[in-house]
């Protein structure tokens, strides 16, 4: 099953889901002030946020008394288009670097996908025929490490490892120097989930990032934020502290396949121009799909 | 943040008069405009939020204001006092089995720290003098039971396992074991899963029906937004939730999702997790987590004191 496909029907599963009701709204009236309140309150179910929300209404509302619109399916046409635009700023596809290897540091909050997402982006590469190096920066979860392995072992590629324990950034070093000698193609760092207001973990990490530049430079070439789909407001927060402390380069939005929506991302995407790089959608190996704002506006707006 | 200077607009909306007799619609319309922004902010779901302001504006009309409080005032004290009766007025404990073991099973989505929580509520427990078993039937993620034998080891907490079998067998013969080896606890880590998955559902059914549980737990991380209680709902629906453990608490985050599920599962938030340290286990107290949902820190400051 494709992408589009895949939540396509995640989509339809939801009884709630945005679309059906925004068509519900936008069937039963022409467009008066109600349907615009509605529409309000579906994007708020959604995660959008309260403000993105009333921003967007706002610059329907006004476009829909310009265009003196009446009609309700343009007036959802006006709508995808505005959250189109948001979505597709930037450049969604990875880094094209001329060096090998591209370096990739993953960050993110405890549990979010961080390691699954590795080891669906280490499939990917393989895929295209390269080379792929692992990195198990997360010295501190229990079994995390042989968790990176399992997935090393899956898509065939080596994880540079130390004991439990050990400094992530060491690890690190250690990773960029064997993938220059192995002249591999792509590295991917993973690291310990940790919440972004804990200052001492995320100088951690700045230091990771450091060791890894000074031995490549230039490298990391992608810095990724993992957020999952099924967090609320606290997203903001979490682009907001990772980004200051490690200028984002991208971010990859997990857990698409259950019934949140991920709209956060809307009003992530308007207020950081971080852009959104990889989505997840499901567990397994071939479950992660490049983002593309057109699919997924429209998948969104399926019904 | 956007609402940052909630606290702030309130005073001003309410330099008003304090103690001026009854409040009027008008009054607490001002006040539950605030509200309900802040709710929403803190990711209580919309349809939450809307029962719960209707509930307290009936509440709050008419409602005499203290002498020491502006209308306003009085009617975050009033919001304030509703959310906390919402979720449950004491410390919920855990259900206790008449004969040992206590069986506990752990559910929820992908991530939300069911395995980090069994091995938290095993040293809660092994602290108070009890013998818990910890119970490895999660036999899809990677590691999984990899992860819950070093916790286990950590705090000196055997851990049962059968390798990659059936979680149904698993559970069922944990329970033998821990008979024969005196357990009296029994926490059963379960795999995550989405609340659409059926099939995987089904085996969290099978489980219940096998083992009769004295709890099922939904472990729920405090940042999820809206879909909470769709997620919550699911789970209670198909397993008859006995409470929720709320983790990831030691951040940021809001935490609105406690009074979403709360609302829709009427299940008692028993446990908070505040850490990911083994020990960062804490008893929930609805108080608390009232003022952190509201925010409005100040106000709720001045309220205490009137
Ligand atoms: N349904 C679904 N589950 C996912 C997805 N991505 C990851 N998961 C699951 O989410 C859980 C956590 O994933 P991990 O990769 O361990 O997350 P992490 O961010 O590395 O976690 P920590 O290292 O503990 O912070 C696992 O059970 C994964 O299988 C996804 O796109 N969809
Ligand atoms: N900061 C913080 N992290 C937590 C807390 N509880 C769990 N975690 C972390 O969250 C991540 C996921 O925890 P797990 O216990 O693996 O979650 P799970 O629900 O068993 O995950 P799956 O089995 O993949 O579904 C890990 O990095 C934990 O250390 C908490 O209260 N606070
Ligand atoms: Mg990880
Ligand atoms: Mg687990």
């Amino acid at each position: 099953m494709g992408f589009f496909d895949r939540l396509k029907e995640s989509l339809i599963k939801t009884k709630q889901n945005i679309v059906a009701k925004i068509e519900d709204v936008l069937k039963k009236s022409t467009v008066d002030e109600e349907s615009f309140e509605k529409i309000e309150e579906i994007l708020i179910e959604g995660d959008v946020g309260v403000k993105p929300s009333l921003e967007l209404v706002e610059k329907l509302r006004k476009t829909a008394r310009e265009q003196r619109i009446t009609d309700s399916e343009q007036l959802k046409q006006v709508l995808k288009e505005e959250i189109l635009k948001i979505l597709e700023t930037g450049d969604n596809k990875l880094k094209n670097v001329a060096r090998t290897p591209l370096v990739i540091l993953v960050v993110g909050v405890n549990g979010v996908g961080k390691t699954t997402t590795i080891g669906k982006l280490a499939y990917y590469f393989k895929q295209q025929g390269k080379q792929v190096l692992l990195a198990a920066g997360d010295t501190f979860r229990a079994a995390a490490i042989e968790q990176l392995e399992i997935w090393g072992n899956r898509v065939g590629c080596q994880v540079i490892k130390q004991k439990e324990g050990s400094d992530p950034a060491a690890v690190a070093f250690d990773a960029v120097k064997a993938a220059i000698a192995r002249k591999i193609d792509v590295l991917i760092i993973d690291t310990a989930g940790r919440l972004h207001t804990k200052t001492n973990l995320m100088e951690e990490l700045r230091k990771v990032k450091r060791v890894v530049e000074r031995e490549l430079p230039g490298a990391p070439d992608e810095v990724l934020l993992v957020l999952d789909a099924t967090t609320g407001q606290n997203a903001f927060s979490q682009v907001e502290y990772f980004n200051k402390a490690l200028d984002l380069t991208g971010l990859v939005l997990t857990k698409l396949d259950g019934t949140a929506k991920g709209g956060v991302i809307i009003g992530i995407k308007s207020s950081y121009q971080i852009p959104i790089k990889f989505i997840g959608v499901g567990e397994k190996m071939d479950d992660l799909r490049p983002f593309d704002p057109q699919e997924f506006v429209e998948a969104l707006f399926a019904s | 943040m956007v609402f940052e200077n909630l606290s702030n607009k309130f005073q001003e909306v309410f330099k008003k008069l304090k103690g001026k007799g009854k409040l009027t619609e008008e009054d607490v319309n001002l006040a539950l405009r605030e509200v309900r922004i802040a709710l929403l902010e803190a990711d209580v779901n919309f349809q939450v939020v809307k029962d719960f302001i209707a509930k307290v504006k009936e509440k709050a009309v008419g409602h005499e204001v203290l002498e020491s409080l502006t209308p306003g005032q009085q009617v975050i004290k009033i919001v304030h006092e509703e959310l906390i009766n919402l979720m449950g007025k004491t410390n919920a404990k855990l259900n206790d089995a008449g004969s040992p073991p206590t069986i506990i099973m752990l559910v929820g989505l992908q991530g939300a720290g069911k395995t980090t929580t069994a091995a938290k509520l095993a040293h809660f427990l092994k602290k108070q003098g009890k013998k818990p078993l910890l119970v490895a039937a999660d036999i899809y993620r990677p590691a999984a039971i990899k992860q819950l034998q070093v916790l286990g080891d950590a705090i000196d907490v055997p851990v049962f396992t059968m390798g990659e079998q059936s979680p149904v067998d698993i559970a069922k013969a944990s329970i033998n074991f821990a008979k024969s080896n005196l357990k009296n606890y029994v926490i059963i880590d379960t795999a995550g899963r989405l609340h659409i998955n059926e099939e995987l559902m089904d085996e969290l059914k099978k489980i219940k029906e096998e083992v009769s549980p004295h709890e099922i737990l939904l472990v729920v991380d405090a940042m999820t937004g809206q879909d909470a209680v769709n997620v919550a709902k699911s789970f209670n629906e198909e397993l008859g939730l006995t409470g929720v453990i709320l983790t990831k608490l030691d951040g940021d985050t809001k935490g609105g999702a406690a009074l979403s599920v709360k609302a829709v599962t009427g299940c008692p938030i028993k446990f908070a997790g505040m850490g990911e340290k083994i020990e960062n286990l804490e008893p929930f107290y609805p108080d608390r987590m009232a003022s952190r949902i509201l925010g409005m820190g100040d106000v709720l400051t001045l309220i205490e004191k009137a």
